[in-house]
C-alpha cells in the first residue's frame, strides 16, 4: 500500500515525512522523526504517556492516525522547553524531584502545560482533574501536585 | 496495527461518494478513540478507512435562526464540555461530554463517534434522547432525519446503512423554563464507563411540568426513554414525592444485565437513584 506524505508543524518547525496509512501520530513522531519523548504505554488512550499538544490541546497521540495531523501543529515534550531555558513546569519537576522511573513524565508535563495555558491558577481539584488522564505506576502523584502548584504560581507571577 | 488503505475526503459529498464506491470492508474514522483500539486489538479488520478529519462541515456548531442548534457529528466531547451555547441551552449534553475519558481523549472523541459506536453505555446518548434530538444522515439517496431515540437498533448497531454518514445532530429549542441534567455512576471518577447513566429534562409552564424526558443508558441493549415515568410527571406540579414515584416508574423499561461493572440488581438501584437526582437537578434548573 502506498505511503502518504504527511506535512505538519512539529515543535514550530515545518515537517514533511512519509508515513504508512496505519501509522499513528505517536509512531510517526517516534519512528520517523526521532522524537522519543512521547511514550507508548497502553496504546489505547488510557495511560497518557503519549500526550502531545495538537493545535495547543492535549491529546493521546496513540489514538490519532499520523495522516490526521496533516496541516496541524504538534508539540512534543522536546518542544516544551530547551536545555538552559526550561519551562517553569520542568524547573519545578526538577526542583521537587518528581520523576522516579520517568516514563510517564513527558505526558504529565504536556498535560500540565495545557492545563496551565487554559487555567493559569488552577485549584488542587482542577490540577487533579487535569492530569487524571496520566497514570504514574511509581505513584508519584503527590510530588506532581506540589510541582504543578508551584509552577502555576511561578507562571502566573511572571505574567503579572 | 493491521494494514489498511486510508482515504482522505474533504467534503460530505466526497465522503458519501467514496463510501458508495468502496463496499462493506470500509470503516469511517472520526476521533479514533473507539476505532483505533478496535483496529489495534484485531476486533475490526477493515480493508479501508475513511478519515473524516478533513471534512470541516462535520465540526460546525450552528444556531438555527435562534431555534435550536445543529451540532456536527465530529464535534469533540471537549468542545461540548466547554461551548457556551451548549452549556447555556443544553447543559446535560455538556455534562455528558465532560465525563468521557480524560482530557486527552475528550479532545479527540466525537459526538457522532459516541453514537455510531453504539455502546449501551454511551454517555452522550441519554442527553440527546432527553433533548428530542434528531440525527441527520446523508447517503447516496440524499438526506434523512431519524430521532436519536430510534437511532440505536442493538448493541453496537444503528440504523445507518453501510453507505450512509451521520452528519449532524439537530437539537430543538428548549425554551426558557427548561432544565436538564446528566449523571452516571462509575467506580472511578475519570476514565471509566457508566454502570448506569441517566439524563433528565423538565420543561415547566405556570408551575406545572409541561414536558418531561428521562433517558437511561447501560440498562438495555440500547439507550432508551422511560416514557411511563415521563407521563407521570407531565401535567403535574413536580414535588419530591412525584419525583420518587417517577424514579420507581423509570425501572419499568430497564432490562439490565449483570456483568463485571455491576449486577442487574445494583443497576436497578442506580436507575432509581440517578433518576431521582437528575430530576431534582433538572427541576431546580428549570425553575431558576
Amino acid at each position: 500500500m502506498a505511503k502518504h506524505a504527511l506535512s505538519c508543524t512539529v515543535n514550530d518547525e515545518p515537517v514533511e515525512v512519509l508515513v504508512q496509512p496505519w501509522d499513528t501520530l505517536l509512531d510517526a513522531l517516534r519512528e520517523r522523526m526521532g522524537l522519543t519523548g512521547p511514550k507508548e504505554g497502553c496504546g489505547t488512550g488510557d495511560c497518557g504517556a503519549c500526550t502531545v499538544h495538537f493545535d495547543g490541546k492535549p491529546i493521546a497521540s496513540c489514538l490519532l492516525l499520523a495522516m490526521q495531523a496533516r496541516g496541524h501543529e504538534v508539540r512534543t515534550i522536546e518542544g516544551l522547553g530547551k536545555p538552559g531555558a526550561l519551562h517553569p513546569l520542568q524547573e519545578a519537576f526538577v526542583k521537587h524531584g518528581v520523576p522516579q522511573c520517568g516514563f510517564c513524565i513527558p505526558g504529565v508535563l504536556m498535560a500540565a502545560a495545557a492545563l496551565l495555558t487554559e487555567n493559569p491558577r488552577p485549584t488542587e481539584e482542577e490540577i487533579r482533574y487535569g492530569i487524571a488522564g496520566n497514570l504514574c505506576r511509581c505513584t508519584g502523584y503527590t510530588k506532581m501536585l506540589a510541582a504543578i502548584t508551584e509552577a502555576a504560581g511561578a507562571t502566573a507571577g511572571r505574567r503579572s | 496495527m493491521r494494514r489498511f488503505e486510508l482515504l482522505l475526503p474533504q467534503s460530505v459529498d466526497e465522503c458519501v461518494r467514496t463510501l458508495a464506491q468502496q463496499g462493506p470492508e470500509t470503516k469511517l474514522l472520526a476521533g479514533g478513540t473507539d476505532l483505533l483500539p478496535q483496529l489495534k486489538n484485531g476486533l475490526l479488520k477493515p480493508a479501508r478507512v475513511i478519515d473524516l478529519s478533513g471534512v470541516a462541515q462535520l465540526r460546525a456548531i450552528e444556531s438555527a435562526n435562534g431555534q435550536g442548534l445543529r451540532i456536527g457529528s465530529a464535534v469533540t466531547a471537549r468542545t461540548l464540555e466547554l461551548d457556551r451555547t451548549v452549556q447555556g441551552r443544553y447543559l446535560s449534553l455538556a455534562e455528558s461530554g465532560a465525563l468521557v475519558g480524560s482530557v486527552q481523549v475528550r479532545n479527540l472523541a466525537t459526538l457522532g463517534g459516541n453514537l455510531c459506536n453504539a455502546a449501551p453505555s454511551a454517555d452522550m446518548a441519554p442527553p440527546l434522547l432527553a433533548l428530542d434530538a434528531e440525527a441527520i444522515i446523508v447517503g447516496p439517496k440524499g438526506e434523512r432525519r431519524v430521532p436519536v431515540a430510534t437511532f440505536f437498533t442493538g448493541v453496537r448497531k444503528t440504523v445507518l446503512a453501510p453507505d450512509e454518514l451521520l452528519v449532524e445532530l439537530a437539537l430543538p429549542a428548549t425554551g426558557p423554563n427548561s432544565g436538564g441534567n446528566y449523571l452516571r455512576h462509575t467506580p472511578r471518577r475519570e476514565l471509566d464507563i457508566a454502570v448506569v447513566g441517566v439524563a433528565s429534562q423538565l420543561t415547566l409552564a405556570n408551575g406545572v411540568c409541561a414536558k418531561a424526558r428521562i433517558a437511561l443508558a447501560a440498562v438495555a441493549p440500547v439507550p432508551l426513554r422511560a416514557t411511563g415515568a415521563e407521563r407521570a410527571l407531565e401535567g403535574q406540579r413536580v414535588t419530591p414525592e412525584l419525583i420518587a414515584r417517577a424514579a420507581d416508574l423509570a425501572l419499568e423499561v430497564a432490562r439490565p444485565i449483570s456483568d463485571q461493572r455491576g449486577s442487574a440488581d445494583f443497576r436497578r438501584h442506580l436507575v432509581r437513584v440517578l433518576t431521582r437526582r437528575t430530576l431534582t437537578t433538572a427541576l431546580a434548573r428549570a425553575s431558576a
